[in-house]
């Protein structure tokens, strides 16, 4: 037997977490080492398991199963395909980034410890294949998330964190019920309970109002995750009151949680449901897009206004999913990892001038440009990866999305494609009012951007550049696992893709 | 005259399978003896006796359950009790909620200074009433013990000296339990009325064969009605609920988690026994009631409690909203029309088990922090918790999560268990309701934990602890997160029922 890849991403950083958890309180760099480690070594396996995923292949990978609950029919079951694996290695990368690269300021060693527990819940959502393992990971996450926006956020902290808690329980308590009904209904199938999903999705076969009653279920869960409008009050709120490092993780990875979830657990499982639902989806997906745009060309906060590009950018990501093409999904899910690089890169950025202004109101900041030239190239390199700028990672998959979606969704596609004018409204006006101009007194002694900082960053711009420029690698492996669902799809329901003329 | 006597056969007694009872009933009779017959004892002594007395039952409990190879019941002392791992089960709860219950107790009193035997005597009598509550196969013997449980509640609820609310609340306590327990008779009054009996096999057998005595069923509605009424009480369920914040507050810290364990353990278990037992066969008649009251339970319990500033209060309120959750249950086994009904037992009682570890040591953690002479009990009594003693707060935190149903926690896996039974029975919405109730109570959870953690000391106080209040949290945080993580620890057990 090999390695137990899979269940060594989560269990590091959760050892990780106890054992820093355990050490006295003056032991800071001894805690701070463990911290890096742990999170190193994460992300070094999750590198090492990229390398040794097989392209082209579209099942489960690397899977480690354990009876964990036998009275339930509930298993340790860990498993990685096309569809998550970027996220899981997005996930590896951007932890160890974070822990590195953001000081919290105060209370490092609970910070740490806080943070290696959020990893292990991310990792842990991304990697289940069992319902109920799934939502025990999707649900902890809360928790440590709830404590960094609490304790280390900024002047209204607590209100935001008890948004978000509460929101986002509350969209749970909708899918408990549904995967408990799951399971029971699914009984029938095959002949004894279990929460399997690889199980569940292949032999079981619900009625048609019930698919759609638990898929329901399921999106509610998702949307106020992802968030898709009209659920994502949360967010703006979440964003703009969360530490540096809690913002980058929250858009990096944990919004990914939903829009991963509505395929694994919306699409794979209820098929027919989802063809069902694809209108209502793809409408609340476009008015989040226009509305996020809309919402953040009107904000005078920096940080909220990249938030509500996070609501504009997630849309796209529902657009895609929900279109139902393997072009599209595809295309949506190399804008979950795209996203996930830009954002976060973006909230670092607003980090490093709040550090040096202690202030985000864009009209405070002017004229940062001739300064801090190498800071304001950085910026203007990641918003333009954000608006999607050709040659950048944000345009391959926004343009899968959007030539995917146009067979399945054409008049959604046409009014989403305002979003992406619109994001370079918001974004280029931003920077416009921030960067140039002649810097006032205020802004006059804007640092440049220190060693630490541009390192950090350069990672992030590298992967922003090398899948702009080669995206083949990641499509070549997401593609697959993409074939398969549709095919899975296409198989339990009367939904078939339309085909594609053009060679792809 | 002589005739009569010589025939009279007392019933045969297996007093092993009684055992627990026996020990329980030695333990106090002992503390008042000795206790009253002998100078002061040593400090802690008279807990030590109590808690050495609940450990015991809760072992010759175990030792009895595995004994048990069959599961079906059977009856002891000529029918009066029930004997199976249902009983057992539920007995084991009641034992070691006592157990518990008596080390925060007995460091407390240790702390107020008012170390002596009677309060453990009353809390072990408490147990007592509880067990016979939970074993009663006839609905006198389950009064019997309801009102053994009950007076002892009202002495100990009243049985702080140094503070008048705990006076006022023994008192209200009083008065409206007696009305309860007056609702409860009149209620089984009326149903032997209806069914020749009060016997619970008896009336379940009486009433399958639908055969109803004294002409119509309204008097068995009536009866049904009634009995829910004063159970109502007793669990505290909306709107019997009202007495439940002020007797929760004014109530000694240790009591008030006493209560909650023992007490709605011990109410619930013979709830659960006269609905889904007795009455069975009349479910459609209860059910839709049950069901509304499950829903408003829920609700208005949730609701209260996010507006409460004293965290006595909060509990209390969350404690309503827990009754709420596991009527759900209830509703789940009485859908006779359904093959999973059995489910909702099982949750029940585990949902009652894993609650009794969470309540006890809970309010373990504000006796702590009410601090000598048990006042401090406000939310802002809390602030700064997390910097002053950050192992106590942890543990807090974890109960707390545990309350609200966070996974890896015992209290998710209770709160599954109920959602699992309520959705298996296909009572999807009271599941979602449940379930968003759920959520509204987390609110409570994180306003205590942001006061802990999030919010700065406004002063420095003392938190020293006993170590028997040590233990008992330090058992309680531990069982919450073993059985969460390792939940076949607790279902083995309880999918057996």
């Amino acid at each position: 037997m090999s390695i137990p890849i899979l269940t060594l991403l989560v269990l590091v950083p959760l050892v990780g977490a106890v054992v820093a958890s355990l050490l006295a309180k003056s032991n800071e760099t001894l805690v701070k080492n463990i911290a890096l480690v742990s999170s190193i070594t994460t992300g070094l396996l999750s590198v090492w398991m990229l390398i040794k995923f097989p392209t082209g292949s579209a099942g489960f990978e690397f899977v480690s199963k354990h009876s964990w609950v036998s009275e339930w029919g509930i298993s340790w079951h860990l498993g990685v395909d096309g569809i998550s694996l970027f996220l899981v290695v997005l996930t590896g990368i951007l932890f160890p980034l974070v822990i590195v690269g953001i000081d919290p300021h105060h209370d490092h060693q609970q910070y740490l410890v806080w943070m290696l527990v959020l990893e292990a819940g991310v990792m842990g959502s991304f990697l289940s294949l069992d319902l109920f393992l799934f939502f025990v990971f999707f649900e902890i996450v809360l928790v440590p998330m709830y404590f960094l926006i609490g304790k280390w956020g900024y002047d209204q902290r607590i209100y935001a964190a008890t948004k978000f808690f509460i929101y986002t329980m509350a969209g749970s308590a909708f899918m408990l019920v549904g995967i408990v009904a799951t399971a029971f209904l699914a009984r029938r199938d095959i002949g004894h309970l279990s929460f399997d999903l690889i199980e569940i999705a292949g032999k079981s076969s619900f009625a048609t109002s019930t698919g759609r009653w638990l898929f329901v279920g399921f999106v509610i869960a998702f949307a106020v995750k992802v968030p898709l409008f009209p659920l994502h009050t949360w967010l703006p709120d979440a964003h703009t009151q969360a530490p540096t490092g809690g913002s980058v993780i929250l858009a990096g990875v944990l919004l990914k949680m939903g829009t991963y979830g509505m395929l694994r657990f919306g699409v794979y499982l209820f098929p027919e449901a989802a063809v069902w639902a694809k209108p209502v989806l793809l409408t609340l997906a476009v008015i989040g897009i226009i509305y996020g745009a809309i919402a953040a060309t009107m904000q005078k906060d920096l940080k909220r206004l990249v938030a509500y590009s996070s609501v504009a950018h997630l849309g796209f990501i529902v657009l895609g999913t929900f279109a139902l093409t393997n072009q599209a999904i595809t295309g949506g899910v190399m804008q979950m990892v795209n996203h996930g690089i830009s954002t976060g890169a973006l909230f670092l950025l607003v980090g490093m001038i709040y550090e040096r202004r202690h202030t985000r109101v864009i009209a405070e900041l002017k004229g940062i440009q001739a300064v801090a030239p190498i800071f304001a190239g950085f910026f203007m390199l990641v918003m333009l990866s954000s608006i999607g700028l050709p040659g950048l990672n944000g345009f391959v998959g926004e343009f899968l999305v959007l030539i995917g979606s146009f067979s399945t969704a054409r008049w959604w596609v046409v009014a989403a494609t305002t979003g992406v004018i619109l994001a370079a409204l918001y974004l280029l006006w931003a920077y416009q009012r921030v960067f140039h101009g002649e810097p006032d007194e205020a802004n006059k002694s804007f640092a440049e951007i220190t060693k630490r900082e541009a390192m950090l960053l350069s990672v992030f711009v590298a992967a922003i550049v090398f899948t702009g420029v080669y995206p083949k690698p990641m499509l070549n492996r997401i593609e697959p696992s993409v074939k398969s669902l549709l095919e899975h799809v296409e198989s339990r329901s009367n939904y078939k893709q339309p085909e594609i003329k053009a060679g792809e | 005259m002589m005739l009569a006597v010589n025939m009279f056969v007392g019933p045969e007694i297996d007093w092993f399978k009684i055992s627990p009872l026996l020990v329980m009933l030695g333990g106090a009779l002992f503390l008042i003896l000795a206790g009253s017959l002998t100078p002061q004892w040593k400090k802690g002594a008279y807990g030590t006796v109590g808690a050495l007395t609940a450990a015991g039952t809760a072992v010759l409990t175990a030792i009895l359950w595995r004994d048990l190879s069959d599961n079906a019941p059977s009856s002891l002392l000529a029918n009066a009790v029930t004997f199976s791992k249902f009983t057992l089960f539920a007995t084991f709860t009641i034992a070691i909620a006592t157990l518990l219950a008596i080390l925060v107790t007995s460091g407390f009193l240790t702390r107020e200074n008012e170390d002596g035997p009677e309060i453990f005597a009353l809390i072990l009598s408490a147990s007592i009433g509880g067990m016979v509550m939970v074993q009663a196969n006839d609905l006198i013997v389950m009064f019997l013990g309801l009102e053994t449980l009950s007076l002892a509640f009202y002495l100990l609820t009243a049985s702080s000296r140094n503070r008048s609310a705990s006076g006022e609340a023994g008192l209200k306590y009083f008065v409206l339990g007696g009305f309860a327990s007056a609702f409860f008779l009149y209620g089984v009054a009326l149903v032997f009325g209806a069914t020749g009996s009060t016997n619970i096999d008896a009336i379940a057998a009486s009433l399958s064969k639908d055969i109803v005595l004294g002409g119509s069923s309204a008097m068995l509605l009536a009866g049904i009605a009634l009995l829910l009424v004063g159970f109502g009480f007793k669990v505290s369920l909306v709107p019997f609920h009202t007495w439940t914040a002020d007797v929760y507050q004014g109530a000694p810290t240790p009591i008030t988690g006493l209560m909650g364990s023992v007490g709605k353990t011990a109410a619930f278990v013979a709830l659960l026994r006269v609905f889904s037992d007795a009455l069975l066969s009349r479910s459609d008649d209860w059910r839709p009631v049950v069901y509304l009251l499950a829903v408003l339970t829920l609700v208005v319990g949730s609701a209260l409690a996010v507006v409460q500033a004293d965290v006595k209060r909060m509990l209390a309120y969350s404690s309503i909203s827990h009754a709420g959750f596991i009527l759900v249950g209830l509703v789940a086994a009485g859908q006779i029309t359904s093959a999973d009904a059995g489910l909702g037992t099982s949750g029940t009682l585990s949902y009652l088990f894993v609650y009794s570890i969470l309540v006890i040591g809970t309010l373990g953690i504000v006796t702590i922090v009410a601090g000598k002479g048990d006042n401090e009990t406000s939310l802002n009594a809390f602030k700064g918790l997390g910097k002053a003693n950050p192992v106590l707060a942890m543990g807090m935190t974890v109960l707390l999560l545990a309350q609200a149903g966070v996974p890896l926690t015992s209290g998710f896996i209770a709160k599954f268990g109920i959602i699992r039974a309520a959705v298996s029975t296909e009572n999807y919405v009271l599941a979602v309701v449940a379930m968003l109730a759920a959520v509204i109570a987390a609110f409570l959870y994180l306003r205590i934990m942001v006061s802990m953690w999030l919010s700065e000391g406004t002063t420095s106080r003392d938190v020293s602890v006993a170590f028997n209040i040590r233990l008992a949290i330090g058992l309680c945080v531990g069982a919450t997160l073993v059985l969460g993580f390792f939940p076949s620890l607790l279902l083995q057990f309880t999918n057996q029922l």
